[in-house]
């Protein structure tokens, strides 16, 4: 089994919600890497999705692009994060996901990359430009690797594409929070916890939900609707500023409110 | 092997090019432009509406003008010019925003938003949403801005909002970005008109099928001026929408060669370029697979012309399916040879091409005495050149 389907299981059967934080690989250096996914597992993050710079993300805000051109600035490679991956991989108990455009991936030959991002001991995969309609182009590689594809559902899917894209994982299923790119929110749509629920009703697997989810307050009313949170522009902030503290408030965020459900 | 029209395949790719490689919240409406664009094609209502509009807002048909005097210079083919440089806004790209800000409406949006490199679809866009009421944000690089005020101030006079872009390059390329993050974040009420033949699908499908008017009727008019089919059609290519629009009805004339003219910039031995095809590989960028200038990690890599409607790493997924298939002949031209055929086309014909049309008409001027005088061809005059006044003047150091 999955990395991410046991952590998932554990998780289920303890009542307990899932912390995703997302960072940025090359973001103040490879090194840095390594030492943000040490302290992210041990402030109790229950997987962490490392992104891999590009010079061109449309889905991604402001924080997220600048954090691409800073990790591109110091000269990360994709080849480099797979490196790193793989040096830390034995220390770290918890799954470990990439977040790449299709095009890196592609420039490094897919069948390749999976292979290598496998050996390095890389649990899932979220592809934000590769909608469901283009996903042959990985899955065979992925399957045989073992290695989960992380797939999006939004507020503009229809319920039975929700349900055709929720079925086709076994990891679990990203839901995106917003008609937009990534980066802090202040509020969300109200429609949004009518929406999650929806999500979860007609997904087998998992439910997270990620994009603008920036403050421990919004952490703990994500997770009324779903089973647990990603965390991306904001934890790339709080890193850039040095603010620890804010980070750990955040992950207890959603063990606090877990715990009372 | 022959290029057939049935391309796009259902996934709308053509060949391995192509297809909807976009943020999941994009699927949808993607989906639905193409279920609306399919009933807009077969609702004559639609059909009798652009084509009106064409006839009496645009000007169309345009001329296919005998160009006497630069075929006595170049000495070998007879050289026609098809004037979209005529048509209203002063380009090809007007051909397809009205076609799209029509969609637009029928789709039930009130907003529309584009990118723009030389302004040339950015002002034609504003046009068409000035004429059908409907709101417009255009985004654009900042230096394309620097290079091209004459038509920001074009665009705020239409009534749109230009929204100045400084990430990346600050040039099409991240306009695109911009424009796409827009209507990822506006997609139930904004509608995304795309200016070239790339993008995900159906954009380069669809708006292949605006600008091909272009083809269609020269198609005609040669007929009807020579009788014939002319021998070769020569189109210059930044993302590839006046040359597929021009090439598209002539695919299946396999008599016909078609030549593509990518911008050489300074030269393809330098990185300054925007020739996509001949010096890129494979990759995918605003939602497409197609060929990039990009670096071997997949970084996309900046592209360079003195010409900001083709200074674009990619290049129209249809381009790249035309070029494998070996269908049409891709080249380049560099900035100096575009802006020495720009001056001669004004000195021997008394007309103004914009910086784009300048590279096809400079290959043209290699390519015409390579064929005999009872040979003709057809140059696709995109655009016209005022807007590139400024920046030749600024070349020249004022001189001329």
């Amino acid at each position: 089994m999955n990395r991410i389907e046991k952590v998932f299981q554990n998780l289920q059967k303890n009542n307990q919600k899932a912390f995703v934080p997302y960072i940025m690989a090359g973001d103040g250096g490879i090194d840095s890497l390594k030492e943000k996914i040490t302290f992210l597992e041990k402030a109790g993050a229950t997987a962490i999705e490392i992104g891999i710079p590009f010079s061109d993300p449309v889905a991604d805000g402001p924080v997220i692009q600048q954090a691409g051109i800073r990790a591109l600035k110091e000269g990360t490679t994709l080849k480099d994060v797979v490196a790193a991956v793989a040096e830390i991989r034995p220390i770290v108990h918890i799954p470990l996901l990439f977040m790449t455009y299709t095009n890196p991936m592609m420039a490094y030959g897919f069948e390749q990359f999976i292979k290598d991002i496998e050996a390095s001991g890389i649990d899932g995969l979220i592809v934000p430009d590769m909608p469901i309609e283009q996903e042959e182009l990985i899955v065979p590689y992925l399957e045989e690797a073992h290695i989960e594809l992380i797939r999006l559902v939004t507020l503009q899917s229809p319920l039975s594409r929700i349900e055709e894209i929720a079925k086709r994982g076994k990891g679990f299923v990203y839901a995106v929070t917003v008609n937009g790119i990534t980066g802090a929110r202040s509020s969300f749509k109200e429609e949004l916890g009518a929406h999650l629920k929806k999500v979860k009703e007609l997904s087998p697997i998992p439910v997270l939900a990620g994009f603008g989810i920036s403050f421990p307050d919004q952490v703990e009313e994500m997770i009324t609707y779903c089973d647990g949170v990603i965390v991306g522009s904001k934890m790339i902030e709080l890193f850039d500023k040095g603010d620890l503290q804010s980070i750990v408030d955040l992950i207890d965020a959603s063990k606090i409110r877990a715990s009372q459900l | 092997m022959t290029a057939t029209t049935i391309y796009p395949d259902d996934k709308g790719q053509f060949g391995i090019y192509g297809g909807r490689y976009v943020p999941e919240t994009l699927m949808q409406a993607i989906l639905q432009l193409e279920a609306e664009y399919k009933k807009a094609l077969a609702d004559p209502a639609f059909q009798t509406e652009l084509n009106t509009l064409l006839t009496d807002y645009v000007g169309r048909e345009t001329p296919l003008y005998f160009a006497e005097n630069l075929t006595n210079y170049a000495g070998g083919a007879k050289i026609y010019l098809k004037r979209e440089d005529l048509n209203h806004t002063g380009a090809h790209k007007i051909n397809n925003s009205l076609g799209q800000a029509l969609l637009t409406k029928r789709m039930g949006k009130k907003k529309v938003v584009a990118e723009t490199g030389a302004g040339q679809h950015g002002v034609a866009t504003a046009t068409a949403c000035a004429l059908l009421n409907l709101d417009c944000i255009i985004f654009m690089g900042e230096e394309d801005i620097k290079r091209q005020q004459l038509n920001v101030f074009r665009m705020e006079m239409l009534g749109a909002k230009v929204v100045g872009v400084n990430s990346g390059s600050s040039t099409l390329k991240d306009a695109v970005n911009e424009a796409l993050r827009y209507w990822v974040t506006n997609v139930e009420d904004t509608h995304y008109i795309l200016g070239s033949a790339m993008g995900p699908h159906p954009f380069p499908m669809m708006v292949r099928d605006f600008q091909s008017v272009i083809g269609k009727e020269t198609k005609e008019q040669f007929q009807h001026k020579e009788g014939k089919l002319p021998d070769a059609v020569v189109a210059c290519i930044g993302g590839g929408s006046n040359s597929i629009g021009m090439f598209y009805p002539f695919i299946n004339d396999e008599s016909v060669r078609l030549y593509g003219v990518e911008a050489a910039g300074l030269g393809l031995d330098t990185d300054k370029h925007a020739a996509s095809l001949t010096k890129g590989t494979p990759g995918v960028l605003h939602g497409a697979l197609m060929y990039l200038l990009q670096d071997e990690h997949g970084q996309i890599q900046e592209a360079h012309s003195i010409s900001a409607g083709l200074d674009y790493p990619g290049i129209g997924p249809e381009h790249c399916y035309l070029k494998e298939i070996g269908r049409v002949n891709y080249d380049s031209i560099t900035d100096d040879e575009a802006l020495s055929a720009l001056q001669l086309l004004c000195k021997t014909e008394g007309i103004i091409p914009a910086l784009e049309s300048a590279h096809a008409i400079a290959y043209a001027l290699k390519l015409a005495p390579t064929m005999n005088k009872q040979e003709s061809m057809v140059i696709c005059l995109s655009g016209r050149g005022d807007k590139d006044v400024d920046a030749v003047r600024a070349r020249l150091g004022g001189a001329n």
